[in-house]
């Protein structure tokens, strides 16, 4: 088990330096610190201002070299001008030359600046990622028991109408991306115009002019119902069917083995049979699909926060893309990439501690 | 004469004349595969399952309405019309020219263009790129993964380990990093268009060649063929030098598709991966090894047929992913044009102002998730008849 675990921590490391690597190099594309210059230098800099800029605020040189000092791995670039100053990766606003470390990457906690909120980007990436976290915990709330509930509804008895009508939903669902099931949402609840918010309105059912709010920018300070269903069912509706289907198809798989007939025919209620020998079993596969789901919330969690202007994580990396902030954008990287890779190591584990059938030396 | 707002069940009456050509080709293509469905394979037993009918409707209709979208549009999708902004659905135009359509079927989005038109010609745009997308990245997947499953080893960990790299990247930030502006310049989506597009010629000519190998003036007439065909598109698709002119694309396109390749391939490489893993062990792989016959024969044409169904069904669900991912790129406004009348972009138009006017977003809302909904219950249904077998 130890071994198992090393090695895939080993696969892990290799894999999040290379991943890390390739967003380094596409982030550091000379038209991205082109562009990256005249945004913070001077927009009517020529060609050999920019250059110069450039080289002056340590973006030049191989990109594995620029690479490993953001990493933490090599050692800060310092330049001296002809004025006397001396200016580095290192070395802030106060801090004096002689006395500034030499190394500072994300290794050793510095994440660098990011130029589009003028903060440090580990405050921007802390701040963001605390707002999704609300966010994925009400999705994982909602999402996780209604599609347990609605694959072991469907898949305890394979065929039946229950089954046909509630894999339909998880179909539809699958074929509805956030960026979709928002819109039809927002165009549902929270419209003053259509949907069916006019219509309580006119019964006096509710108070306000919408049954739900279409933006949770107000949901920053204070979560309510009323700002955070709509974003919650967004995300959670295209989970929901993936993982019912999973579950559906788990769950019919175990109801045909032969201990669930053995269990039936010794006269066990269908309820205990399902409950008792069935579940345990059918929900191995579904904890790895659940685990896996991650990477695709983030997906969710981007166009959700784009959509309804929360300021969250997704709605960072958006900004942090659209406006060429590179180093914010390489530090929203490393959360991706470290969330995703933390969980399919956790889905691995946790597949191996549920499945006793499988042993690893 | 002034014209009055169409009511609701006068604008679908119009919209039903507007797609009569699609109606007449759908009777006639169910109609034919009803009558000879005994005939007709896999895809006759389709018409047994209503969910299988049903799905293949949805997807034909849409790829009708992109066969015949010249037909179908009511004004041009790009032009605008008018200076009111998003007039609600059936409303009357203004000074009517000659010869041109009197109403906004659908209404028209912030810049007066008609909504119905818009989402008919997204239609064909979405159609012309998400199969052609995924049935490269199956190229890509089937030609990497048929080896990595069939030999195993070390070839196997470092394709998988690839596979792994791509598959933990968050597919958005991929996009962001790929699929900009400035990245043109710097010449990396044609290193990957010259990477992935290879991989159709190497699978066609490796095919071929494995089968007629013992046949030469035959083998040298199809793999010649193949590579005469292949690297002529080549050319222009990749590096846009073809000779003659005919194979192009725009780069704005190629980036787009490029991109929806890359992330597809390493899905399609690990299902073929599993599937070959669990068909080598067949009898019929066993024969053929005894046989003396080479490992791209057995690969090709002893394993690859018979893992049709799954990839069949796939291919299906992949083709829906794919208009997914495109619309997630058209919402994020990347990679295509601003006029473009694709459904992502046109939905990112219309929800900035979605609490007051509806129509602009929903309508290509609808009309994606019909076809992705049509796409999933066709692999759906063909998930059930080919387990029938």
């Amino acid at each position: 088990m130890l071994n198992f675990v090393a090695r895939r921590l080993g696969v892990m490391a290799l894999t999040a330096l290379a991943l890390t690597f390739v967003v380094f190099y596409l982030t550091n594309l000379p038209p991205n610190l082109e562009k990256l210059a005249r945004t913070e230098g001077s927009v009517r800099m020529n060609d050999n201002a920019v250059a110069s800029w450039i080289e002056n605020n340590g973006h030049a040189g191989p990109v594995i070299g620029r690479y490993a000092q953001w990493l933490g791995v090599a050692p800060g670039w310092v330049i001296t001008d002809d004025k006397g100053v001396t200016r580095g990766r290192c070395i802030d606003g106060g801090v004096k030359p002689e006395v500034a470390p030499t190394y500072c990457g994300i290794l050793q906690g510095d994440w660098g600046f990011s130029t589009v909120f003028k903060h440090p980007v580990i405050q921007e990436v802390g701040k963001a990622l605390g707002a999704t976290g609300w966010l994925m915990l009400a999705v994982m709330l909602v999402m996780v028991p209604t599609s347990l509930l609605i694959g072991i509804l469907s898949g305890m008895r394979e065929g039946s109408r229950t089954d046909r009508v509630l894999s339909i939903f998880a179909i539809a669902t699958t074929a509805t991306p956030e960026y979709v099931s928002g819109v039809i949402l927002v165009a549902l609840f929270a419209s003053a115009t259509a949907g069916i918010s006019p219509l309580l309105n006119e019964w006096g059912w509710i108070e306000g002019k919408t049954l739900f709010l279409g933006t949770a920018t107000s949901a920053m300070d204070d979560i309510t119902f009323w700002n955070f269903a709509l974003p919650v069912m967004t995300i959670a509706l295209y989970g929901i069917g993936y993982i019912a289907r999973m579950t559906r198809a788990s769950m019919t798989e175990v109801m045909t083995q032969q201990y669930i007939r053995t269990a039936r025919l010794k006269g066990v209620k269908f309820r205990d049979v399902v409950i008792r020998h069935a579940l345990r079993n059918a929900l191995i596969a579904p904890f790895t699909v659940i685990m896996l789901q991650f990477p695709w919330l983030l997906n969710g969690v981007v166009i959700v926060e784009t959509l309804f202007n929360y300021k969250g994580f997704g709605w960072t990396l958006v900004q942090a893309a659209g406006n060429n902030d590179i180093e914010l954008l390489l530090g929203c990287s490393v959360v991706a990439v470290f969330v995703v890779l933390i969980t399919q190591l956790i889905s691995d584990i946790g597949y191996v501690f549920l499945n006793p059938r499988i042993r690893l030396a | 004469m002034e014209n009055e707002i169409l009511s609701w069940g006068q604008i679908i009456a119009r919209i039903a004349q507007q797609f009569l050509p699609v109606w007449v080709a759908l009777i006639a293509t169910f109609a034919l595969s009803i009558t000879y469905k005994r005939k007709l394979g896999l895809f006759g037993k389709l018409f047994d399952s209503p969910v299988g009918m049903v799905g293949f409707l949805l997807v034909m209709f849409w790829v009708y309405t992109a066969i015949f979208a010249d037909m179908i549009i009511t004004m041009d999708p790009i032009a605008q019309f008018g200076r009111v902004k998003n007039p609600p659905p059936g409303t009357p135009l203004k000074d009517v020219a000659e010869g041109q359509y009197p109403y906004f079927l659908l209404g028209a989005d912030h810049l007066a263009r008609d909504v119905f038109s818009r989402v008919v010609m997204g239609a064909r745009r979405v159609l012309m790129i998400a199969p052609a997308a995924t049935a490269f990245a199956f190229m890509v997947g089937v030609t990497l993964g048929l080896p990595a499953g069939y030999f195993g080893g070390k070839l196997d960990t470092f394709l998988s380990f690839l596979a792994n790299l791509v598959l933990a990247f968050p597919v958005i930030l991929l996009f962001y990093l790929l699929v900009t502006p400035e990245i043109r310049n710097t010449g990396i989506p044609v290193v990957l268009a010259a990477v992935l597009f290879i991989f159709p010629i190497i699978f066609f000519a490796t095919l071929f060649n494995s089968r007629f190998f013992t046949n030469p003036p035959k083998r040298n007439l199809y793999v010649g063929l193949t590579l005469l065909i292949g690297l002529w598109a080549y050319s222009g698709l990749a590096f846009n030098v073809d000779p003659l002119g005919i194979w192009s694309m725009d780069p704005n396109l190629l980036n787009v598709f490029v991109s929806v390749v890359f992330v597809n391939s390493p899905t399609v490489f690990r299902i073929v991966r599993g599937i070959v893993m669990d068909l080598k062990a067949r009898d019929y792989v066993a024969a053929g090894q005894t046989r003396g016959e080479g490992a791209w024969y057995i690969m090709l044409w002893e394993i690859l047929p018979n893992a049709r169904g799954p990839l069949i069904v796939d291919f299906c669900l992949r083709i829906g992913y794919t208009t997914i991912l495109l619309g997630t790129l058209g919402f994020f406004g990347l990679g295509v044009s601003p006029e473009s009348p694709d459904w992502g972009s046109t939905i990112d138009d219309g929800r900035k102002l979605l609490s007051l006017y509806l129509h602009p977003a929903v309508t290509p809302a609808l009309a994606l998730m019909s076809l992705v909904l049509g796409l999933n219950l066709l692999a759906d249904g063909l998930r059930e008849e080919s387990l029938k077998d």
